[in-house]
């Protein structure tokens, strides 16, 4: 198709989408209305279950199956990535050299490194009780290791980043929501049901099953987002096929 | 505040729109997967529309009485799938763009129209 036949089709079908879509806007609820049914049940139970943050109880408890199929999303896209991305024979491995950074630099980096990186693990840890989580603890984790490269180099990142290690903890914290799963089961109940003790409101060991798949999912997000991010940095950095070098060129320019 | 009534609804259309408009038109992947993005990103703004509650505070008990009005917790959830689900795909999309620049050295999609093994 051509390029003016395919600009004319999208105003065709977007003026259709806009008006109907416009129609449809008009007889919603208003923005800001008080009638929330599903938002209303949902907190009851997430103080039934005890659990101070309502969105980790949606998400690990209560919706926990639905979670299951995000993080296999998330689990595929990274398989994805790594074998699109993977090392080709034509690719040269060639040492990263060592840049020159400021020594200011430098010492900013190795302070707040283990700042981000103990931030990362709050964010997991608290995920049933105060905003965040698995999800957003792991995507801290994953850029607070980045610093190293921010503020050093490429090699200084290779040191602090066991790469095997990564790609088995991100297998296994996929499988081990799976298995989480089967504790259900074991006590009689259905796949994925809260069956921890569910301790006391507001506390860390609140919440029963909802920590234990937040930590998992909160790893396997971490080395998930790092395996990934390291099969990028390699295509970046020293791919010596068409793409890295062109990208690298205009990386240096 | 009539006004105020369907407008956030109209601000995620139209940001869907501006995102497949950028798509059709573009002539660089990257910039296509950047667009992908945009107008994904009009279903937050769907989301959290729909699962406002005026007045309402984030619904996290950990520091607010249980009895506070929250907003929709529900769509707030569902929001973060979004983010995560489109953060994977922009990933992996990128991933295949980088193949296609070693494959054809271009990324213009207008001439990536021919097969090759």
């Amino acid at each position: 198709m051509s390029r003016t036949a395919r600009i004319r089709l999208f105003w065709g079908a977007a003026a259709v989408i806009a008006a109907l879509y416009t129609m449809a806007c008009l007889r919603l609820p208003h923005f800001g209305t008080a009638v929330h049914p599903y938002g209303d049940r949902a907190v009851a139970a997430t103080l039934r279950q005890r659990t101070a943050n309502t969105i980790s109880s949606i998400n690990f408890d209560q919706r926990a199956f639905d979670t299951l199929g995000e993080e296999s999303i998330l689990f595929g896209a990274v398989l994805g990535a790594t074998a699109l991305l993977r090392r080709t024979s034509h690719d040269h491995n060639t040492r990263p050299r060592p840049v020159r950074v400021l020594p200011s630099t430098r010492l900013f980096g190795a302070l707040l490194l283990p700042v981000a990186l103990l931030t990362g693990i709050y964010i997991v840890a608290h995920g049933q009780l105060s905003p965040g989580g698995g999800f957003q603890g792991g995507v801290v984790l994953a850029t607070a290791l980045h610093l190293a490269y921010v503020a050093a180099d490429y090699r200084a990142l290779q040191r602090i980043r066991p790469r095997e290690l990564l790609d088995q903890a991100d297998a296994v914290a996929a499988g081990a929501f799976t298995v989480l799963g089967l504790a259900g089961l074991v006590a009689g109940v259905a796949y994925l049901q809260n069956v921890l003790p569910l301790g006391t409101f507001n506390t860390l060991s609140s919440g029963g099953l909802v920590p234990v798949i937040n930590a998992a999912v909160g790893i396997e997000v971490a080395s998930g987002v790092i395996v990934v991010l390291a099969y990028f940095l390699d295509q970046t950095l020293f791919a010596t096929g068409p793409a890295g070098g062109a990208f690298r060129k205009k990386a240096e320019r | 505040m009539n006004l105020l009534g369907p407008l956030p609804y109209l601000v995620a259309g139209w940001l869907l729109l501006v995102g497949v408009y950028g798509l059709v038109t573009s002539r660089n992947l990257i910039h296509a997967v950047g667009c992908l993005a945009v107008a994904q990103s009009s279903t937050y703004v769907l989301l959290l529309t729909v699962g406002f509650r005026r007045g309402g505070t984030a619904p996290v008990y950990s520091d607010t009485s249980p009895r506070s009005v929250v907003v929709d917790p529900v769509v707030q959830a569902l929001a973060l799938t979004d983010v995560v689900v489109g953060a994977t795909v922009t990933a992996l999309l990128l991933a295949l763009v980088i193949q296609l620049h070693n494959r054809h050295s271009t990324i213009d999609p207008d001439r990536l129209n021919a097969l090759r093994g």
